[in-house]
């Protein structure tokens, strides 16, 4: 499911299945983007940020396009304990690539993989120094 | 032949690209088919126009005919050029009969009478369009022919297209013989401006979409509307949301090509309106600052703002008035009355 910003609109309630993985999708050219983001987070409910929302920047081919740090958004990431993913749209094997990554990572938010869970992306983002 | 008609040749030929020399010396018929098969079109173009001139020497060419080349060549290359629009207005209500012969007789002796050196050119094209090129001397010297104003009057119309001079001294006396030509009484500048004199044209003629509803609007290729063959697994949650950013763009925009304008440019004369805790500005002077949006070709970026997500829709009506005013600079002032609210002025 598609959608500009959230919260989604209340009219397709019905018709929308259960949610299992949240990607929010950051364009580094454009600031509109990480602040939108910013606000939309506010609408997703807490038990989410257990391994099942990511953060998806696009756009990092182009490196003279760049409007937001990298900084800023692996500290969203952090704040938000969920992982910050990379890639270039452009580039279909990276497209892909990318694309192969999050239908497993939805696998195990939806509970599809026996003996892993969306908590254990949560564990690999503890860094090391922080036990 | 004179040598700085035989320098002006020899430059005017160099400008064209090689492909096209061919076509625009025929279109020119100054120089026999005969003679131009006697060219060499593929050697370097140095070499092509030296040839052009040796030929324009044997028929004796002077300045008239090699300004009749330079409009040939401007003409098709008009985007070159930067172009204003004047509107020029009637004393009463009488629809005087054109007379094409008259309208040059009456702008030649007026401009001569005002500056005894001026090469004045005339041509004709089949859309009513009319192209004046002037070169401009002084007393005592010669014109200059490198630095023409060129003209183009659609003589049913009030506008005409000027792309003036670097020599601004010249632009007043210019609007002078216009509208004693062609029997107005009065001329002013509007303020629109672009290098498209096509866009120029379709603005003030308004030939282009307006937003009245044609029977289907058909789906554009830039891709405003959805892709027919997108993915049915892909669920769109904010499709009412985008279709009416779509049906508020063909409203505003119309659903046809826009006319192309490279920039609009807004100059604001308000108050600086802050916080009064911030205690920044606190001088009742107006904030002076000047606005300019670029873009190759502005109306359609424009139009692609709301689809694309970077802007919310409706557009600010200051933009999307563009075209219905005719019109690409503003000045922004306060609005002297009880609501302390910018207003554009007319």
């Amino acid at each position: 499911h598609l959608a500009t910003s959230l919260p989604l609109p209340s009219e397709r309630d019905h018709l929308r299945p259960r949610i299992d993985l949240v990607v929010f999708m950051i364009d580094i050219k454009s600031k509109y983007s990480l602040k939108n983001v910013e606000t939309s987070l506010a609408y997703v409910d807490a038990s989410y940020f257990l391994g099942k929302v990511c953060f998806l920047v696009t756009g990092v081919g182009r490196k003279n396009d760049c409007s937001i740090e990298t900084n800023s958004v692996c500290k969203l990431g952090e704040a938000y304990c969920s992982p910050v993913l990379f890639c270039e749209l452009e580039l279909e094997g990276v497209r892909v690539a990318t694309a192969q990554r999050l239908v497993r990572m939805l696998g195990i938010c939806a509970g599809q993989i026996p003996g892993v869970s969306a908590l254990s992306f949560v564990s690999l983002m503890r860094k090391s120094n922080d036990d | 032949m004179d040598e700085t008609v035989a320098e002006y040749i020899r430059r005017t030929v160099l400008k064209i690209p090689r492909d096209e020399i061919k076509m625009m010396l025929q279109n020119w018929g100054f120089l026999s088919e005969a003679q131009l098969q006697t060219l060499n079109f593929h050697q370097i173009k140095d070499n092509i126009s030296q040839e052009v001139v040796q030929l324009c020497e044997e028929n004796s060419a002077d300045i008239k005919q090699a300004a009749a080349l330079d409009i040939i060549y401007n003409h098709i290359y008009q985007n070159k050029r930067m172009w204003s629009v004047y509107q020029m207005k009637k004393s009463g209500e009488e629809l005087e009969y054109f007379d094409i012969t008259d309208f040059k007789k009456k702008f030649k002796r007026r401009l001569r009478s005002a500056l005894k050196n001026v090469t004045i050119t005339f041509k004709e094209y089949e859309d009513n369009a009319i192209w004046i090129r002037v070169a401009w001397g002084t007393p005592h010297k010669k014109p200059n022919q490198y630095k023409p104003s060129y003209v183009v009057y659609h003589s049913q119309t009030p506008y005409v297209f000027i792309s003036s001079s670097v020599l601004k001294s010249t632009l007043p006396l210019l609007c002078q013989a216009l509208i004693v030509a062609s029997n107005y009484h009065d001329i002013r500048e509007m303020e629109l401006r672009s290098h498209s004199l096509n866009s120029l044209k379709d603005i003030v003629f308004k030939r282009y979409s307006q937003n009245f509803q044609t029977d289907t609007p058909k789906p554009l290729q830039g891709g405003n509307v959805e892709p027919e063959n997108a993915d049915i697994r892909i669920v769109e949650e904010n499709k009412s949301e985008k279709e009416r950013i779509h049906r508020l763009n063909q409203e505003v925009f119309g659903s046809g090509p826009q006319p192309k304008l490279e920039f609009a440019q807004y100059r604001l004369e308000t108050m600086f309106k802050s916080d009064p805790k911030m205690d920044v500005l606190d001088k009742k002077e107006p904030f002076r600052c000047l606005v300019k949006f670029s873009s190759p070709h502005l109306l359609e970026s424009l139009k692609s703002l709301a689809p694309a997500g970077m802007a919310d829709a409706p557009l600010s009506p200051l933009l999307t008035c563009i075209p219905h005013k005719a019109r690409n600079y503003f000045k922004i002032r306060e609005k002297k009355s009880l609501y302390p609210e910018s207003f554009v002025s007319p």
